[in-house]
C-alpha cells in the first residue's frame, strides 16, 4: 500500500471533519414513517371493523332463541317481525336481477372491447372511450329514475298487464346497462395486453381479423376476461339504488323477472330508511344480510384479483 | 394414420374464403353494434331525463287570487303583499313564518311565492312530458279544456334558478335543492378532509416506504378488494360505528350541542370518506408510481432522509395527479345514495345544514325520493334534481381533466 501514497502530499489528518457514517435514530424521521404506517393500516382495520361490526349484530341475530341457520337457508318466506327468517325470498330477487344483469352486459361488453381493442382506429376510440366513461360515472340513483321511468313503460308496452309496474327485468336490464363500461374497459385491457406477436402469427397464416380476435386473442385474454366478469358479479349483487327504485319494494320468492321483488340490498336500503330502533330483530337481520353481502362481493373480488394476478405474471 | 388434409383450390377456396371474410364483415359490425347499444342507452337516458324536466303543468288555483286583491297577479306590490299575508295567513302560521326570517325584510319574490304556496295554493292537475307538450300541445290543451275547464295550462321549465335557490317543500311546486345541494357540499366537504390526508398518506406509505413482506402485501390486497366492496355495506358500517358506536362524537353531545341524534352530516361524511378512502389511495399510489425515480435518487445522494425525499420531492411533483384523482374519488361518492340512506339522511327537511352536527339530506337522497313518489309532478323534479347532479359531476370531472392537463409532466 506505501508505495502509492508516494509522491502524494498529504493533508494533514486534522484538516477532516470526522462524520459518523453509522445510521442515526432520527426522530422526526420515525414519526413521519409511524404516521404513514398507520395510514396505510388503516385499510385493514376498515375491513376488521366490518367484519367485526356486522359480525357482532349478525350474531345477535342468529342468537335468537327462533332463528336457526336451517330457517335462514331453507325457508323461502322473509318477515323477521313475525318470525319468517328464510332469506331465499331476498336471495332469489337478488339472483334474478344479476342474472339478467349479466345477461346482457357480458355479451354487449365484450363484443364492444373487442371491437375497441381490435377493430377500432385511433379517432374511433377517442370517441366511444369517453362515451362509456359517462356511462359509468352516471350515479345508479340516476339509473334508478331511467328504469322506472323509461324502461318500465317500454316494458309494459310489450308484456302489457303481464308485468308489474316495479318488476325485477327492467332494474336488471338498466343494470347491464351500467355494468357494461366496466366489463368492456376491463376485457379491453386484457386483450390489450395480449402481445401484438401472436396477432401477427395469426395474419401471417391468413386468417381474417374477426378469426384473429375471436380465435387467438380471445382466449389469450380470457383470464382477465374472467376477472372481468366476477367484478361485475359482485357489482351487480352489491348495487342498490337501480333495484330500491325498479324492482318493487316487499320480500317475493321468486324467479320471474316480470314480477315484483325485493333484493337484499333494496331491503336493507327500504328498512333502514324507516325509522328502525336498535337492537330489534329488524335491526339485527339488516347486519346479517349485510356481512352475507359483504363476504360474498368480498370473495368475488378476492378471486377475480387473484386471477389478474397470475394472468400479468405469463406475459409480462 | 390420418387421413392427409385435402386443402380447397380454385373456385372452392373462392368460395370458402368469401365465406369467412363475409362472416368477419357481419361481426365486425355486431361488435360495432353492440357498442352502439351503449351509446342508445346513453341517449335515451338523457332524453328521458330531459323529457321530464320540462312540458306542460295543468293546473288550478285552491282560492281564486282575485278573492285577496283586484290588482292582477304580476302587478302586487311589496306593500299589498305584505298587507294581504299580515290579514288572511292565521297568526300562529305568521309568527312562525316571522320568525323564520322577519316578512319585512323578504323581497317581493319571496313574498309572492309565500303568497301563492300558502293563500292561493295551486292545486297540480296533470303534468306532461316535453315530447308530448311539444308534439301534440293541440291534443293536450283541447284534453285539458274538456276535463279541466278552470285549469290553468302552461309550459314550465322545472329547472329554474328559483329551483336552486328555495329549500324543500312538500309541494313539488315550490320545492328546491338548496338544502339538498348544501347537504351534498357538506358531505363532500368532510369526507374530503378525512379522505385525502388520510388516503395520500397510506398511498405514500405503500409507494415509499413499505418493505416487501406479508404485511404491506395483504395491505395492497385489501384496498383493492375494499374498493369493490358495495357502498350500502359501508352504509351499514357508519350506521353500527359513527351513528351508534361514537354517537357522543357525531351527534355534538360531546360539545354541547343538544336535540340530536348521530345521524347528523359528519356522521355521513365520515361513512362517505371511508368509502371513497380506497379508490383515493389507488389513485394517489398511480401518482406517486409516476413520479421518476431519478428524482428520488438524486434527493438521496445529496444526504436528504426518506421523509425529505418524499416531502420535498415526491409529494409535490405527484400532487396534481394525486388531487385529480381525489376528485374523481369524490364525484364518485357525490353520486352514491345507498349509504345515506342507511346512515338516516333526513329525507324531508327545509333547514340548511349549519355545522357538522346538524341533520341533512343531499341531492341523490332527494331524486330518490321524488322518483319514488307516484305524482308525476315529483318525477319532474327528480329529473331537473338529475340535471342539476349531473352538471355537478360533469364540473367536477372537468375540472380534474383540466387540472390533470395543466400539470401533467411528461418525464
Amino acid at each position: 500500500m506505501e508505495p502509492i501514497r508516494e509522491g502524494i502530499k498529504l493533508l494533514p489528518d486534522d484538516r477532516f471533519r470526522k462524520i459518523d457514517l453509522r445510521k442515526k435514530i432520527r426522530v422526526p424521521e420515525l414519526i413521519a414513517q409511524a404516521t404513514l404506517f398507520l395510514t396505510g393500516v388503516l385499510s385493514i382495520v376498515i375491513t376488521v371493523l366490518i367484519v367485526f361490526e356486522l359480525g357482532k349484530e349478525a350474531f345477535l341475530f342468529f342468537g335468537e332463541s327462533d332463528v336457526t341457520l336451517i330457517k335462514f337457508f331453507g325457508t323461502t318466506k322473509w318477515q323477521p317481525g313475525i318470525g319468517q327468517y328464510g332469506i331465499w325470498a331476498l336471495v332469489s330477487a337478488t339472483l334474478t336481477t344479476s342474472v339478467i344483469a349479466i345477461a346482457i352486459s357480458l355479451p354487449l361488453g365484450l363484443a364492444s372491447a373487442v371491437y375497441l381493442s381490435e377493430y377500432a382506429s385511433h379517432n374511433v376510440r377517442s370517441i366511444f372511450k369517453p362515451i362509456l366513461e359517462i356511462l359509468a360515472g352516471i350515479p345508479t340513483v340516476v339509473y334508478g329514475y331511467f328504469a322506472l321511468l323509461f324502461v318500465t313503460p317500454i316494458l309494459r308496452g310489450i308484456f302489457g298487464e303481464g308485468i308489474s309496474v316495479y318488476n325485477m327485468l327492467s332494474a336488471g336490464l338498466v343494470m347491464g346497462i351500467m355494468i357494461l363500461p366496466l366489463i368492456s374497459s376491463m376485457s379491453e385491457d386484457a386483450m390489450s395486453a395480449v402481445p401484438s406477436s401472436l396477432r401477427e402469427a395469426a395474419y401471417a397464416m391468413g386468417a381474417t381479423k374477426f378469426e384473429t380476435s375471436l380465435q387467438v386473442v380471445l382466449p389469450a385474454a380470457l383470464s382477465g376476461i374472467g376477472a372481468a366478469i366476477i367484478i361485475g358479479i359482485s357489482r351487480a349483487v352489491g348495487e342498490t339504488m337501480i333495484v330500491a327504485v325498479a324492482a318493487g319494494a316487499g320480500p317475493n320468492f321468486t324467479f320471474d323477472p316480470l314480477e315484483a321483488a325485493e333484493t337484499m340490498t333494496g331491503h336493507i336500503a327500504r328498512i333502514s330508511g324507516g325509522d328502525l330502533s336498535y337492537n330489534s330483530i329488524d335491526y339485527n337481520s339488516l347486519f346479517a344480510i349485510a356481512l352475507m353481502l359483504f363476504l360474498v362481493t368480498f370473495v368475488l373480488n378476492l378471486v377475480s384479483q387473484h386471477i389478474v394476478a397470475r394472468y400479468r405474471e405469463r406475459y409480462e | 394414420m390420418t387421413k392427409p388434409t385435402v386443402y380447397p383450390e380454385g373456385d372452392d377456396l373462392q368460395k370458402l374464403l368469401s365465406g369467412r371474410y363475409q362472416k368477419a364483415a357481419i361481426w365486425q359490425f355486431a361488435f360495432l353494434g353492440a357498442l352502439m347499444v351503449a351509446i342508445i342507452a346513453l341517449m335515451g337516458l338523457i332524453y328521458n331525463v330531459a323529457d321530464g324536466a320540462f312540458g306542460f303543468i295543468v293546473y288550478e288555483y285552491k282560492t281564486a287570487p282575485s278573492k285577496f286583491t283586484s290588482t292582477p297577479l304580476n302587478e302586487l306590490s311589496k306593500a299589498e303583499l305584505l298587507s294581504i299575508l299580515n290579514n288572511e295567513l292565521s297568526s300562529g302560521a305568521y309568527k312562525k313564518l316571522d320568525n323564520e326570517k322577519p316578512l319585512t325584510k323578504r323581497g317581493q319574490a319571496e313574498l309572492m311565492e309565500l303568497f301563492m304556496e300558502r293563500l292561493v295554493r295551486m292545486d297540480v292537475k296533470a303534468t306532461y312530458s316535453l315530447t308530448d307538450s311539444l308534439f301534440s300541445a293541440d291534443r293536450i290543451r283541447a284534453e285539458v279544456t274538456e276535463t279541466y275547464p278552470n285549469a290553468i295550462i302552461e309550459f314550465r321549465s322545472w329547472l329554474t334558478p328559483q329551483f336552486l335557490t328555495s329549500p324543500m317543500s312538500s309541494r313539488a311546486e315550490f320545492a328546491g335543492v338548496r338544502t339538498a345541494i348544501l347537504g351534498s357540499l357538506w358531505l363532500v366537504g368532510i369526507s374530503i378532509l378525512f379522505a385525502l390526508p388520510v388516503g395520500t398518506g397510506a398511498a405514500v406509505y405503500l409507494q415509499e416506504y413499505a418493505p416487501k413482506n406479508w404485511l404491506s402485501t395483504a395491505i395492497q390486497t385489501n384496498i383493492n378488494n375494499l374498493a369493490g366492496v358495495p357502498s350500502i355495506v359501508y352504509g351499514m358500517l357508519g350506521l353500527a360505528v359513527f351513528v351508534r358506536w361514537l354517537e357522543p362524537i357525531t351527534s355534538g353531545s360531546m360539545f354541547g350541542v343538544v336535540d340530536s341524534n348521530g345521524r347528523t352530516v359528519l356522521a355521513a361524511g365520515l361513512t362517505m370518506g371511508i368509502l371513497s378512502l380506497p379508490l383515493i389511495i389507488i389513485n394517489a399510489q398511480e401518482a406517486i408510481k409516476a413520479v421518476p425515480n431519478g428524482l428520488r435518487q438524486a434527493a438521496y445522494g445529496v444526504g436528504a432522509t426518506r421523509w425529505q425525499t418524499v416531502w420535498y420531492h415526491v409529494l409535490p411533483n405527484a400532487l396534481p395527479g394525486i388531487l385529480t384523482g381525489s376528485i374523481l374519488a369524490l364525484s364518485r361518492s357525490l353520486g352514491e345514495t345507498a349509504p345515506l340512506i342507511v346512515v338516516g339522511a333526513s329525507t324531508f327537511i327545509s333547514i340548511d345544514p349549519s355545522s357538522p352536527f346538524s341533520k341533512f339530506t343531499a341531492l341523490p337522497i332527494q331524486i330518490y325520493q321524488w322518483t319514488t313518489r307516484a305524482q308525476s309532478e315529483f318525477h319532474a323534479i327528480a329529473a331537473a334534481a338529475i340535471i342539476v347532479l349531473l352538471i355537478l359531476l360533469l364540473t367536477l370531472n372537468a375540472t380534474a381533466i383540466t387540472l390533470r392537463n395543466k400539470f401533467q409532466r411528461r418525464w
